[in-house]
């Protein structure tokens, strides 16, 4: 076995687009921007690519090192030389979706019919938009067929989603930490964070950016109550139990509990480098998404069209994404007469094991992977 | 491994090419890997271990990972052409519930199992110790079987439960043991199907 090593400097690229994309909320995106990442080297007979989508607060910088800034990809220990997504074998691609906030074409960038920037302006995208979307990149890219499409969480279901909308595109698909819909308990925490996010005196109508502030106290809040969620009882409780600052009660609003300063600390550090418009945008894709809506809730039915292969992945404290989720999709790909694996990791950390490479969950994606034949 | 691949062509012998299989408690995968070369079949393994899984996952077979102690919950009725449990049912607890989640998701089932009162367990019984045999190989103390039984009692549970024998083959080692399976067979092979359905 190669070494796991970083795949290194990395460098975004953008890609542009001047035919409209049609959205399923209604109307097109006229044109607009993709930045992405490559990692590794497309072989020859260009079967050797792989998607890497991303999930709530993701972006196109999955693995190596932004030379500037010093920051790492959000899945540098899964992809690189010799790791579980060896980018000695498989060109890898990461791509910031319509409507993020970190190049791609979304709420804080220029609308060029006005001028001014989109703000709350900017279209409802769904996970089917994205998917169209990073279709088209690919065809820039001249990548016919993904040996895989793997994601986490939302990209779970970015890649399921590839598979159904196309189905000849996919060889295999790693939905990993995932679920076929959202719960209504799910809906319910992504309507708390828009609701900190809407009532955010400086949200302005989504218009912020015109009035030089930013929803920060809202976003923060979003982001406390997202964390929450991410991280199961136990974990948090091992982390932070009930440790007080001050070793005794003092009565105050002002940080006590350990915890409290950990989930403000998060609330901030997110709020002052993402947008709230695209928190808004991304958790309302989460909540429509829902592949046998249209199919009369038959799961079965909808996923007949696919033709992919699956690893389907769960951990046993998620329960944000819960390992009974992960299994409806499974029970429906195995009476689609999909071929599927399913691996429920027995790790800790709650939602936010799909992140950390723990020992079996790495070495079940790694078998997986390294069974792709290209 | 001679009896293991005797083990493995008994079953393929039952099984039509193409069928739609599930193996419970498949281990590593191995029987359906041969299943899957010999037959074409399209499988799912059922396993729980993490190390199980893993090695299903090298093996390139479809693995499921879930305690079968819960049943099979979301498995359809009858969407299987046969459900294999190979040298599992003494290590499963919940030994009628699962045969009915068998005969329920499936059309036929396939079970084999140690036979407890084989001679030479009988033996050493007699002898005053517990046996420890090649189809049993653990100690008292480490053995992942819960459940300890022969062909004479499966054969009962079998008629209790409404379950109809279509067919049965006794081995000691890679023989066939035709006269006194319950005495002089290690192992035995039962293709199993419901009463209330057409024989196969």
């Amino acid at each position: 076995m190669t070494q796991e090593q970083s795949v290194g400097i990395v460098v975004p690229q953008t890609a542009h687009f001047s035919t409209p994309l049609p959205l399923k909320s209604g109307g097109a995106l006229p044109e607009y921007d993709l930045v992405y990442e490559t990692y590794g080297t497309l072989n020859a007979a260009r079967s050797n690519a792989v998607l890497v989508c991303h999930a709530l607060s993701g972006s196109h910088h999955v693995a190596g090192v932004h030379a500037d800034t010093g920051t790492v990809g959000w899945w540098d220990n899964l992809v690189g030389p010799g790791k579980p997504l060896d980018t000695g074998r498989f060109f890898v691609i990461g791509v910031n979706n319509l409507g993020g906030c970190y190049g791609s074409s979304g709420p804080n960038c220029i609308n060029l019919a006005t001028g001014k920037p989109w703000g709350a302006d900017f279209p409802f995208v769904t996970v089917e938009d994205w998917v169209d979307a990073q279709a088209r990149l690919a065809d820039q890219l001249g990548i016919e067929r993904f040996a895989a499409v793997v994601g986490g969480s939302l990209g779970g279901m970015q890649a399921l989603s590839w598979t159904l909308q196309y189905p000849e595109r996919v060889a295999h698909a790693l939905v990993i930490a995932s679920a076929p819909k959202l719960t209504a308990q799910n809906i319910a925490f992504n309507e708390v964070a828009r609701q900190a996010i809407l009532k955010d005196p400086e949200f302005h109508g989504g218009h912020y950016y015109e009035h030089g502030v930013v929803p920060t106290r809202g976003l923060a809040l979003a982001r406390m109550v997202g964390h929450i969620t991410y991280l199961s009882d136990d974990a948090m409780g091992q982390k932070f139990g009930r440790t007080l600052r001050h070793d005794k009660p003092v009565f105050s609003y002002d940080v006590e509990f350990e915890i409290e300063s950990y989930l403000r600390y998060q609330g901030d550090k997110f709020a002052g480098f993402f947008d709230a418009n695209t928190y808004l945008l991304t958790t309302k894709a989460l909540d429509y998404y829902d592949p046998a809506f249209d199919y009369d809730g038959d799961l079965v039915a909808a996923l007949g069209r696919a033709k992919a292969d699956y690893l389907v992945v769960s951990f046993s404290t998620d329960w944000r994404f819960a390992p009974s989720r992960s299994r409806e999709i499974v029970y429906a790909l195995m009476h689609s007469d999909r071929r599927v694996s399913y691996a429920e990791i027995d790790c800790p950390a709650g939602h936010d094991s799909f992140l950390l490479d723990d020992a079996q969950y790495h070495s079940v994606l790694r078998a997986y992977i390294d069974n792709i034949k290209l | 491994m001679s009896f293991q691949r005797y083990d493995y062509d008994v079953i393929s012998n039952w099984i039509e090419p193409g069928e739609r299989i599930l193996d419970l408690g498949c281990g590593d995968g191995s029987l359906l890997r041969y299943l899957q070369d010999r037959r074409q079949v399209r499988g799912y393994g059922v396993e729980k271990s993490p190390e199980g899984v893993l090695a299903c996952a090298r093996n390139g077979v479809n693995v499921i990972q879930i305690d079968l102690e819960q049943g099979l919950a979301g498995f359809d009725d009858g969407f299987f052409d046969h459900v294999i449990m190979s040298l599992s049912l003494q290590a499963m607890r919940n030994t009628q519930g699962i045969l009915k989640e068998m005969l329920r998701v499936g059309h036929e089932a396939v079970v084999s199992f140690p036979n407890f009162a084989y001679w030479r367990h009988r033996q050493a019984i007699l002898n005053g110790r517990m046996p420890v045999s090649k189809n049993l190989p653990y100690q008292w103390y480490d053995t992942p079987n819960v459940r300890f039984f022969t062909i004479a009692d499966f054969e009962t549970l079998c008629e209790q439960e409404g379950i109809a024998i279509r067919e049965r083959l006794a081995f000691d080692e890679d023989k066939v043991i035709v006269e006194e399976p319950n005495f002089l067979a290690s192992v035995a092979l039962y293709r199993l199907g419901r009463n209330d359905a057409a024989g196969g």
